[in-house]
């Protein structure tokens, strides 16, 4: 498989991947700033200047939104940053979100030839530097954004999205680029879905997803909040109100709980809640913000996965003095991403490591410690990760004031549930085609986290873009 | 933004709201909630919707002022805006003709009380209802009460007016009275409806218990978001935990472990006590 190209050594000295330039972890669990500071533009340059422009380029391959990622690149090293953000935008129409929180280490970054031999092409900060570059020089009046005060009109047939998360965002966006008149309707005050409620400001400001948003304005997205569709509108309503079509964006808004004794005490959060209030409603502002949060000095987190990491890493902000880690397998299969793991590390969250709780303890109503018994791996399950088995008599206690549950989320019924005649699989997520987005109700299309379950921002942006396809012939032919 | 049309103060510390939403108007029913945020700053709070006029695309809420935000929500005056309101939210309450049907509103629980009692005396109910407040100067919605009811019960806890006690007090009275074996009349109560403070709630459930009749509450939770996504509102009803905003808010009050309802209301006192305070000296400087 291995191909035999290492004889075409580069000439030129060997150039390393600039790092990402970050905040000093003892200065950074003190603030909610972004913990990764972006390239300047010279370091943007260099990092450039190592992508080979392959003949057959590889990384596009590992991108669900199929970025040009060598043309933008190729753009970036000739100095054309305008450019190179206008090429990522002709798919993707949230590149400063996707340069920070997509895996990119599982996705273009993987498949890069130079990751063969040496580290790859650092695409996803590329792709956040031409992002920001274009934010920062608006904001500091040196550029105004070709974009920013034309509204483009659109004239096609009307297109209801539901749900503001990645997937909704992106299928309205490339709707809205092919004429559509798209209303992306959300059920909170604020659009963005898990981008503004769920992803920690320090991991992905606010600003730069309202910046985003404001650019799906300008492509003639019309945006309602405030607007819970099976609630305030049904469906049915959208379709008598004259849209043609509606795709379910709705995400994976429900969450879960281990169903062991203690879980409703005074302390206990789901991730959910703990990131809706210190994100969404600003909580860590408290009392400038009127939202309040309690403060935990010992707090357990459990799970393993990204949303665990960042209410781990929301708790140390908030002055927690430990935050333990608690996850049933090893760190191998930590389904969390790398770099959220060495940042937590580097911010002093303490793992605790092949545990799961079995009891929440409490006095008063207040939780008070958690009991958890230790894991041993056994044979792989369906998921091909080692299954956790616990040992018997294992069980220890650790002191806490607050447990957050970040253990997964399934589909949020508010919507399906009105609408009866919509084909749910058995955990209650929408049956859509997966290439297409179609579901058994003509007209209904459906993509993200609601139809595969809890995944990542760019699988959902991929999901909303193929759908868009799919529904302008859909629109165009009639044809279901 | 959600302006108001008009605002009436009811008592000393409850405001009644007239605020323009039509497409939530067009859709509530009784014994649904809505969720409102003031302004930029502002938290989230659950308001059962006491009221709503599909026509004029105007919906009321009735707000008592414990804590900042409705203290926020009481200054603010007719023509003033709120900066977001969603909904309807949660399940309307189950209307059917079932019979005599007791009413019971404890204090600002009368506001929610009052559209159930009406939907259910339009659907051929007779209808029995038990309103209370701590005195006379504080109750609220008494003429609306009479005229949607067959029976009207009033109750204070000084004894300013009417019965002197608790409204769990008078319908205990009031069952014993009117049904079972010693009571020497026949007569049926399909079912207890009760809304109030949770203290309230819990007692008249534990009143109507062994008069084996079954009894509806609708419970007061902290919420967050309203739509199911946080889990901030779970209760224990029938030993399964439940989220009040989409599964509730009404459940069936011997089901209900009122005193994890109770310990869970308590969450953030200190925080509410920090934030009124600094509202408070705020108000003062001004």
């Amino acid at each position: 498989m291995t191909k035999k190209k290492s004889s075409k050594k580069h000439k030129v000295e060997k150039i390393l991947r600039v790092a990402m330039p970050e905040q000093n972890p003892k200065g950074r669990i003190k603030n909610f700033d972004e913990v990764n500071l972006g390239y300047k533009q010279k370091d943007a340059l260099l990092e450039a200047s190592r992508c080979l422009q392959c003949k057959n380029p590889k990384c596009m391959e590992g991108c669900p939104a199929e970025i040009d990622i060598k043309s933008f690149i190729g753009l970036i090293q000739k100095e054309k940053f305008d450019e190179a953000l206008e090429k990522i935008r002709e798919c993707n129409s949230l590149p400063a979100v996707c340069g920070r929180v997509c895996p990119q280490e599982d996705q273009c970054e993987k498949t890069c030839i130079l990751g063969i031999k040496d580290k790859p092409v650092a695409i996803g900060n590329l792709e956040r530097f031409v992002a920001d570059r274009e934010r920062e020089r608006e904001a500091r009046g040196i550029q105004k954004c070709a974009w920013s005060e034309v509204t483009k009109k659109c004239t096609k047939e009307r297109v209801a999205v539901v749900g503001s998360g990645p997937a909704g965002l992106t299928c309205g966006a490339e709707l809205a680029r092919l004429g559509y008149q798209v209303t992306i309707f959300e059920a909170l005050h604020k659009p963005g879905g898990v981008l503004v409620y769920g992803i920690p400001e320090f991991r992905l400001p606010k600003e730069i997803v309202k910046k985003e948003i404001e650019y799906l304005k300008h492509l003639g997205v019309k945006l309602e909040v405030n607007m819970v569709i099976g609630k305030t509108l049904t469906i049915d309503e959208l379709f008598d109100k004259g849209f043609k079509v509606v795709f379910i964006s709705t995400g994976a808004g429900l969450p879960y709980f281990m169903n062991i004794p203690g879980e409703n005490l005074n302390g206990v959060y789901s991730a959910n809640e703990y990131l809706t209030r210190s994100n969404l409603m600003k909580a860590y502002k408290f009392p400038e913000c009127d939202t309040p949060i309690i403060r935990g000095e010992r707090v357990a987190v459990i799970g393993g996965g990204n949303v665990a990491l960042d209410s781990a890493r929301t708790a140390k902000r908030l002055g927690a003095e430990h935050v333990y880690l608690i996850y049933r397998r090893s760190e191998k299969e930590m389904p969390a991403r790398d770099e959220e793991i060495e940042h937590a590390r580097a911010e002093g969250i303490e793992f605790n490591l092949l545990a799961n709780p079995v009891e929440i303890l409490g006095k008063d109503g207040w939780v008070n410690k958690i009991r958890c018994v230790r894991m041993k791996l056994g044979e792989p399950d369906d998921s091909g990760r080692r299954r956790p088995i616990p040992i018997k008599g294992s069980e220890f206690n650790i002191k806490v004031d607050v447990v957050i549950m970040a253990i997964g989320q399934g589909p949020n019924p508010v919507l399906t549930s009105t609408i009866p005649k919509l084909k749910l699989n058995k955990s209650g997520n929408i049956k859509a085609d997966i290439e297409t987005g179609k579901t058994n109700v003509k007209g209904v299309f459906a993509g993200g986290d609601i139809v595969t379950g809890v995944a990542t921002v760019i699988l959902a942006i991929g999901a909303g873009k193929k759908a868009a396809a799919v529904i302008d012939e859909y629109i165009r032919t009639g044809v279901w | 933004m959600y302006k108001i049309i008009n605002k009436k103060n009811l008592v000393k510390n409850i405001d009644r709201f007239y605020i323009k939403a039509p497409l939530i108007a067009k859709k509530a029913r009784a014994g649904q909630f809505v969720v409102i945020r003031i302004n930029e700053n502002g938290e989230r709070i659950p308001l059962t919707i006491s009221d709503y006029d599909r026509n004029k695309g105007i919906i009321s809420l009735v707000s008592m002022r414990v804590g900042k935000t409705t203290a926020l929500l009481s200054s603010l005056k007719k023509g003033d805006a709120i900066m977001d309101i969603v909904g309807p939210l949660g399940n309307a309450s189950e209307i059917k003709n079932f019979g005599r049907v007791i009413c019971v509103g404890g204090g600002v629980g009368i506001a929610p009380i009052f559209p159930i009692a009406r939907e259910l005396k339009k659907a051929g109910n007779y209808i029995i209802s038990i309103i209370g407040a701590r005195s006379k100067g504080l109750l609220i919605l008494k003429k609306s009460m009479e005229q949607t009811s067959d029976e009207l019960y009033i109750c204070s806890d000084d004894g300013s007016i009417g019965y002197h006690g608790f409204v769990s007090g008078f319908l205990k009275q009031y069952l014993e009275e009117n049904t079972g074996s010693k009571a020497g009349k026949n007569i049926t109560i399909a079912r207890v409806i009760a809304i109030g403070p949770a203290l309230m709630m819990a007692s008249a459930a534990e009143v109507t218990k062994p008069f084996n009749i079954k009894t509806i509450v609708s419970l007061n939770s902290i919420m967050l978001d309203g739509t199911g996504m946080c889990g901030s509102c779970r209760v224990e009803v029938g030993g399964k935990t439940k989220f009040v905003c989409v599964d509730g808010p009404e459940f069936d009050a011997h089901d209900v472990n009122f005193d994890l309802l109770l310990s869970r209301q308590k969450v953030y006192c200190s925080h509410e006590k920090e934030c009124m305070g600094i509202y408070e000296k705020q108000c003062k400087l001004r």
